[in-house]
């Protein structure tokens, strides 16, 4: 077992299952907040996660496989994703692989949606692209269960700023195509969550549109 | 060079003098305290600052020991904030700028409380977080600006325990009298605890401690219950953050700053990332003068010059929109 990652709320290890790599996530104490909030916290995010990137491969997005579910020790065992990072990819100059993946992420966003799923943590750290083209969604500790336009909006919304925060040279153009993307599912949705999203914005701190 | 920085946006009415080595040759305040249980009433706040102006540059002048003559620049704080409030700060700005001929400098807030804790804590490149009456929000320079990676999306920190102190009957600002009283306290209440992604929201939170308080729970336990929540929302949001960006150093600032908790919280997340943190200087967490004469220096000495006829105030100028020509082109992510 071999930590790779240090995460923000968890440790990931590589080891290996019946001659697989598998990818260990472990939730760590964190000491900063009380132990009955972290134990909370904690619990119920690993809980929820692996049943929730469960119910995204039904819904017809690639997630990790779940091979095991450890409550006592928030640990869950997963599949090993061999394929480069979004974060990676959206850091280059705009190109043809920007809008593929853009629209795919649109795409499966609203597979997502349309099962009630909301990801609540879109970003491009969190989605992996393999070699034959296939767009992992991970971490789906902050999801949850809705089918509430408000909910699809700041899902949606969380993205853009990710987007606008870590690739603004890109950020504009690729947000237009997920929402395409989205669109291609969720049609009518699609404008609903489009007026949605702006009104989020609005809502927030200093957003001129607002008077 | 010097320069003179107003700082009026909200409460506080501030004037001082900086100067280009980064000495607060002086920063001079005045707060206007609402009636108690009543939070900041715009006008009121406006026409204590008007009274208050004259004397405050004038103690500004005499405690740096400067002639107004001899100030090279005149900054003010722009936006964004309290339009009435704004106002005067500006109005005030013109009148010494066109008098002594001296350029005018226009600040953004959050950006002063952001340079001000860089000059105080030497850090280079941090991942920030702004904790204020106006602001709740984790940003990162990149590329000639200051990005936001995770804010609040309804009411601020500062907000939320001012009006948690003005349920229990105390003046605004209030985050001090809650921390002391969190300190009596010890019982956690179940509160909620809202992250959305990098986000927070902590309109929830509050309206569940008002309805604590109405069902007789401990005030001391709901102060600390509440602060346990809300800083422990702000520091996974920023976790968050560190461990996207990878940043080495962590820097607090703003009013909610002074708070020791919330220091020691992010004490320990910094250590985990191995970064460096360091909070801004205890005399310069709440709003003054000196964060917008400092910030007024650099602006200067980049070139950021306006116009009296383009100088009116900005109540909703996003951080994120204020170009930063002083720190270029800055670590791209």
């Amino acid at each position: 077992m071999r930590l790779i990652k240090k995460g923000a709320e968890a440790n990931l290890y590589l080891s290996e299952l019946n001659g697989k790599p598998v990818l260990i996530k472990r939730r760590v104490e964190k000491s900063y907040r009380l132990g009955t909030l972290d134990r909370k916290l904690r619990s119920y995010r690993t809980i929820h996660e692996a049943q929730l990137i469960h119910e995204a491969k039904s819904a017809g997005v690639p997630t990790p496989i779940i091979y095991l579910v450890d409550e006592e020790s928030f640990t869950i065992v997963m599949e090993y994703i061999v394929g480069e990072r979004l974060k990676e990819i959206f850091n280059k100059p705009f190109k043809r692989s920007h809008v593929n993946s853009s629209r795919l992420i649109g795409k499966q966003v609203a597979l997502l949606h349309r099962q009630n799923i909301i990801h609540g943590d879109l970003t491009t750290s969190n989605m992996i692209l393999t070699e034959d083209g296939k767009l992992y969604f991970i971490d789906f500790g902050l999801g949850y269960h809705s089918n509430a336009l408000e909910d699809r909006g700041v899902d949606l919304y969380l993205l853009k700023r990710a987007l606008t925060s870590t690739h603004h040279r890109v950020a504009n153009r690729c947000f237009k195509l997920v929402l395409e993307g989205y669109k291609t599912v969720l049609k009518k949705d699609g404008e609903l969550v489009t007026l949605k999203i702006r009104e989020i914005e609005r809502r927030g701190r200093y957003h001129g549109e607002r008077m | 060079m010097l320069c003179l920085g107003i700082e009026s946006t909200a409460h506080t009415f501030g004037i001082a003098v900086a100067s280009e080595s980064g000495e607060i040759l002086s920063d001079v305040r005045a707060v206007y305290k609402p009636p108690t249980g009543s939070g900041i009433h715009p006008r009121e706040a406006a026409q204590h600052h008007v009274q208050i102006a004259p004397k405050i540059l004038q103690e500004a002048l005499r405690k740096a020991s400067v002639r107004a003559e001899e100030v090279n620049a005149v900054a003010f704080s722009m936006g964004p904030g309290l339009g009435p409030v704004l106002r005067v700060g500006a109005t005030v700005a013109r009148a010494l700028s066109l008098h002594l001929k001296k350029p005018l400098i226009p600040v953004h807030h959050a950006i002063g409380h952001i340079e001000i804790a860089a000059l105080t804590t030497g850090l280079r490149d941090p991942l920030t977080v702004i904790v204020s009456g106006g602001h709740t929000a984790i940003v990162a320079f990149s590329n000639g600006y200051w990005r936001v990676f995770g804010e609040t999306e309804d009411i601020t920190l500062g907000n939320l325990l001012d009006a948690l102190a003005r349920k229990l009957g105390y003046p605004s600002p209030g985050g001090e009298k809650i921390e002391e009283l969190a300190e009596k306290g010890g019982k956690y209440i179940d509160l909620p605890y809202t992250v959305k992604g990098n986000d927070v929201a902590y309109s929830g939170l509050l309206t569940a401690a008002v309805k604590k308080l109405k069902e007789s729970a401990e005030v001391e336990d709901v102060c600390f219950s509440v602060q346990e929540i809300a800083f422990a929302m702000l520091v996974e949001a920023t976790e968050r953050s560190l461990a996207h960006l990878e940043k080495k150093e962590l820097m607090l600032t703003g009013g909610v700053a002074a708070n020791r908790r919330l220091q020691a919280m992010f004490k320990e997340i910094s250590r985990e990332h191995n970064a460096v943190f360091k909070v801004v200087d205890r005399r310069f967490t709440a709003d003054c003068g000196a964060q917008i004469a400092w910030t007024g220096i650099l602006a200067y000495k980049a070139g950021v010059i306006l116009n009296v006829s383009e100088s009116a105030v900005k109540p909703r100028w996003r951080i994120d929109q204020v170009p930063i020509p002083w720190r270029g082109d800055g670590i791209c992510v």
